[in-house]
């Protein structure tokens, strides 16, 4: 299924509106090439930072506080504003269980 | 797929696709005994654990229930029984002896254990004998009980190892064959989702209250799981937040109805995707599974968890290409190239396949082979 389009998809997305996608392999700033797993859509990120593989990136620009979305459901909040391209891991983004304080 | 499975018909009329003689201990203090016996009889599997003395009430009857289930479990041709006094003994002997399989009882108190190593061995090498007459014959798909639980997860469960396994979970209940889930703590966050497949109203409730619970456990111990959900393992590899390890967690169920909600180790009575309520501590749920008559497990895994149980096969696959690479000798089958787009999640889903089929027809599971044998019980509060 590996296409002849230009760049090799280094990240996937599950579904369409993901404001996340996964790195499929350790990825270097530059431009990466993204597919969404449920439409098989293509699209292209500027990576700003190495993104080891399994770890996520931002597809968008995020404000504080906003939902991060991933299978197409928010998975978290964010800790500080994340612009598109950054990595996406615990120390930008928290869980919404058990945050009492 | 295989052109036709093959299995052990027990006298209950279940299927088991191994034929064990098991010596299980119904107390820590009968460890030795069942070792010992194995240790004399080198075909009898010996399954020691750490429980059984002053336990009261619902953890008892769970203890009880794990117990007799893992004997009864039709992967078991006869089991051996030994405890330090008679009355519990009996209690499990007698609850795998319903099933009709041949069941030997000891209890040490009044012998030593010496005597009743001794005694063990020579019933245990006759039951050897026997079982050993016991043979395969053509099975169907829907006779084999399967069970589903993920570990040391990373993203690349939520993209190729579990919905690999999802399409496993839809084939075998698409043959009418029953698949039981659980993990009612790593659906923090997705609840809903399996909410809103439960077939009615009835199953939904009794799956709310399982995990209405467990959260409530939570909250009365005034604690959060942040430091221990998700694990070190799942940070390591990618993962966040709870929730977003639900996500992955549940890619795996596949996409039919949950027909059943069933308390931990109780075996499931109607045909379909059942869920059970379970720790996700990988031993603690296999072990409730196989006692609720699964017979074959599939595990996905990302960072690469090593488990297996002794006597319900589980089989491992990963989509992470690392885990594959450097842990070889405990994964069955690698679904990286799913990450790498080469092949499709259907070609994926032959490929499980496959593997389940070999598994079935008596090929052992890489944790068979290097000989993982995780049997943990499901402690629900202190012993008296």
């Amino acid at each position: 299924m590996s296409e002849g389009s230009e760049g090799q998809v280094s990240c996937l997305a599950h579904r369409e509106g993901d404001t996340v996608a996964v790195a499929v392999q350790d990825v270097e700033p530059g431009n990466a090439e993204v597919a969404i797993l449920s439409t098989g859509a293509r699209s292209e990120v500027q990576v700003t930072e190495h993104i080891p593989l399994g770890h996520k990136l931002a597809l968008t620009d995020m404000a504080n506080g906003a939902s991060v979305i991933e299978y197409g459901e928010p998975i978290a909040l964010t800790l500080r504003p994340i612009v598109a391209g950054e990595m996406v891991h615990t120390h930008n983004i928290r869980s919404t269980k058990w945050q009492i304080t | 797929m295989a052109d036709h499975l093959t299995g052990y018909r027990r006298a209950d009329g279940r299927v088991g696709i191994r034929n064990h003689v098991i010596a299980i201990s119904v107390d820590d203090l009968s460890n030795a005994a069942v070792e010992g016996i194995a240790h004399l009889v080198p075909g009898v599997l010996a399954i020691p654990h750490a429980y059984g003395r002053l336990q009261f009430g619902e953890d008892l009857e769970l203890t009880f229930r794990t117990l007799i289930g893992t004997g009864a479990n039709p992967n078991v041709a006869a089991a051996v029984v030994v405890g330090i006094e008679p009355a519990w003994t009996d209690q499990v002997a007698d609850g795998i002896a319903k099933t009709g399989k041949p069941v030997v009882r000891l209890s040490i108190e009044r012998h030593g254990d010496l005597t009743t190593i001794a005694e063990g061995a020579r019933q245990a090498a006759l039951l050897i004998q026997d079982a050993s007459e016991l043979h395969r014959e053509p099975v169907e798909r829907h006779e084999v009980m399967m069970s589903i639980k993920c570990g040391e997860s990373d993203t690349t469960s939520g993209l190729g190892s579990c919905p690999t396994t999802s399409q496993a979970v839809d084939r075998t209940v698409a043959a009418k064959g029953t698949v039981l889930f659980g993990e009612t703590t790593e659906l923090t966050g997705g609840e809903h989702l399996i909410a809103a497949r439960c077939a009615d109203d009835e199953v939904r409730a009794k799956f709310q209250a399982f995990f209405d619970d467990y959260m409530r456990t939570i909250e009365a111990a005034g604690v959060d799981l942040l430091g221990s959900q998700p694990t070190q393992g799942n940070i390591r590899g990618g993962l966040t937040t709870i929730e977003e390890k639900a996500f992955g967690n549940i890619a795996k169920t596949g996409s039919v109805p949950v027909v059943d909600a069933l308390e931990s180790a109780c075996a499931p009575t109607r045909q379909g995707l059942n869920f059970m309520d379970t720790s996700s501590a990988a031993a603690e749920c296999i072990t409730l599974m196989a006692a609720a008559g699964a017979v074959i497990h599939l595990f996905p895994t990302g960072q690469g968890n090593i488990i297996g149980h002794p006597i319900e096969p589980v089989i491992k696959l990963t989509a992470n290409p690392v885990t594959a690479a450097t842990m070889a000798e405990h994964v069955d089958l690698d679904v990286s190239g799913l990450l790498r787009q080469e092949y499709s999640l259907v070609e994926a889903g032959d490929r499980l396949m496959e593997v389940v089929d070999r598994t079935i027809n008596g090929r052992l599971t890489a944790a068979e082979a290097i000989g993982h044998q995780e049997f943990v019980i499901t402690k629900l509060y202190r012993s008296a």
